[in-house]
């Protein structure tokens, strides 16, 4: 019998760190499929995500954790559903230094949640660069809930990375407990 | 650390509404490619506006709201170089021609209509300053922003919920399944004729509104205006792809925790 898959999801804006998120866990190579920036508003960078990135952790022999990242520039959003069907949850990167992406994030966080009411938690990236906007104006800038978990984080990092996937399998897990009024 | 960007990105309703809940304190510069604009606060509330360089003095600001005549004003003006906003507001309350509360709600008057100015910014660098100092020669002032980011809140309001009810336009749209609906002999107007002569569950919105040559917003608002009405409704469009990855056992909730908690541990032994 074939090994238990689960997935979950990272998304975020064009460069907001989805692929180095998913690199610094994966115990694969990440499958991305980076190609030339052709659009000249979003040559940040150049190269970006046009179909997805794909990583995965191995729990045991029935149990195996995909990562899947969101294609990073808006015209490809059409993947997204698609990606989003049968998630475990998923992580919202941000870059910490961007705030022009903010808006764009909240998009992606209400279009995320409006096809899956499945937990999520916002990924404050790029917490170490010297412009990072503070986690409390983030929260306020990108109107999360208290309740909502907003982690500092450097997507380069292994132990930031595994701390928010870990924080949204604690959200999972709590949202699975009997709800009491 | 930082709390600058652009308006184009992060609009002066956010940057009010933030200050607001964040109850800062500090100075706010908005560069425009035209003019400078200065907002000061204290606690998240307003205490300080000033928008280029406009005359902004007590005696103008007063002269602008009919609180002086004339004769007054240039017989106050020629004390302006010299005077602070304070000291002029201590003569003119001494004199017995203004009362302080007159005063007070003329200078708030001057600030709100500076915010509501910057409300139709779209472009501009902005810069949060909690170090600034307010100038001193100014009268402080003390105005709550929730008023103003609801005022300026309802000129976008309906953009921003229009983008939440239908927050992507690659969904499809279907007739709905109700008996008795005869499309026919619904009044609809033009441009909501055109749409739903674009209804197939095979035609996204943003297809439809290529295809009829409309923009986001109104493409949005007549789709919402149909879904209201109950002739259409939001699908998923023919031939996506259907998800290939077995979702959560979800019957099973002892199986489900297992599930999640092997996860955990696995990931903390990374």
């Amino acid at each position: 019998m074939s090994a238990q898959t689960v997935k979950i999801v990272v998304t975020g804006p064009f460069n907001s760190g989805k692929t180095e998120f998913i690199r610094s866990v994966s115990e694969i190579d990440v499958v991305s499929t980076e190609r030339k920036i052709t659009a000249e508003a979003e040559k940040v960078k150049s190269t970006t995500t046009v179909a997805l990135d794909f990583g995965r952790i191995t729990v045991d022999d029935d149990l195996m954790l995909y990562l899947f990242g969101t294609p990073g520039q808006k015209r490809f959003d059409f993947m997204w559903e698609i990606l989003s069907e049968g998630m475990l949850g998923f992580i919202v990167m941000v870059d910490s230094n961007r705030p022009e992406t903010f808006r764009e994030a909240r998009s992606i966080l209400e279009t995320f949640r409006a096809y899956a009411p499945t937990p999520y938690v916002v990924a404050a990236n790029k917490q170490d660069m010297p412009d990072a906007w503070d986690l409390e104006d983030m929260r306020v800038a990108l109107r999360l809930e208290p309740k909502i978990k907003l982690l500092p984080c450097t997507a380069t990092n292994r132990d930031t990375v595994k701390a928010v996937l870990l924080e949204l399998l604690y959200s999972i897990l709590e949202e699975m407990e009997p709800q009491h009024d | 650390m930082a709390l600058q960007g652009n308006l184009r990105d992060f609009t002066i309703i956010q940057l009010l509404n933030l200050v607001h809940l964040a109850r800062k304190t500090g100075l706010l510069v908005i560069e425009t490619p035209e003019e400078t604009a200065q907002l000061g606060f204290l606690d998240g509330r307003l205490t300080f506006a000033r928008l280029g360089q406009e005359d902004d003095g007590l005696c103008t600001v007063l002269y602008r709201r009919h609180k002086l005549t004339t004769s007054q004003y240039r017989q106050m003006q020629s004390r302006q170089t010299t005077m602070g906003d304070m000291e002029l507001g201590l003569i003119l309350i001494n004199s017995d021609i203004l009362t302080m509360e007159e005063i007070i709600n003329a200078v708030q008057e001057m600030y709100v209509e500076v915010v509501r100015r910057l409300f139709t910014l779209i472009e501009g660098f902005f810069k949060f300053d909690a170090e600034a100092g307010l100038p001193e020669y100014r009268i402080p002032v003390s105005i709550e922003l929730e008023n103003l980011i609801i005022e300026g809140s309802r000129q976008i309001q309906e953009k921003e919920f229009l983008q939440e009810e239908i927050p992507s336009l690659d969904m499809a749209l279907k007739f709905s399944d109700r008996q008795g609906m005869d499309i026919q002999k619904v009044n609809l107007s033009v441009e909501e004729w055109k749409v739903v002569s674009y209804v197939n569950p095979q035609n996204t919105i943003k297809q439809i509104a290529k295809a009829t040559k409309m923009r986001d917003m109104e493409i949005r608002r007549i789709v919402y205006s149909l879904i209201q009405a109950g002739l259409v409704e939001l699908i998923r469009p023919t031939g996506a792809l259907p998800g290939t990855v077995k979702p959560m056992p979800v019957q099973d909730h002892d199986e489900q925790r297992s599930l999640v908690n092997r996860l955990i541990d696995r990931i903390r032994s990374i």
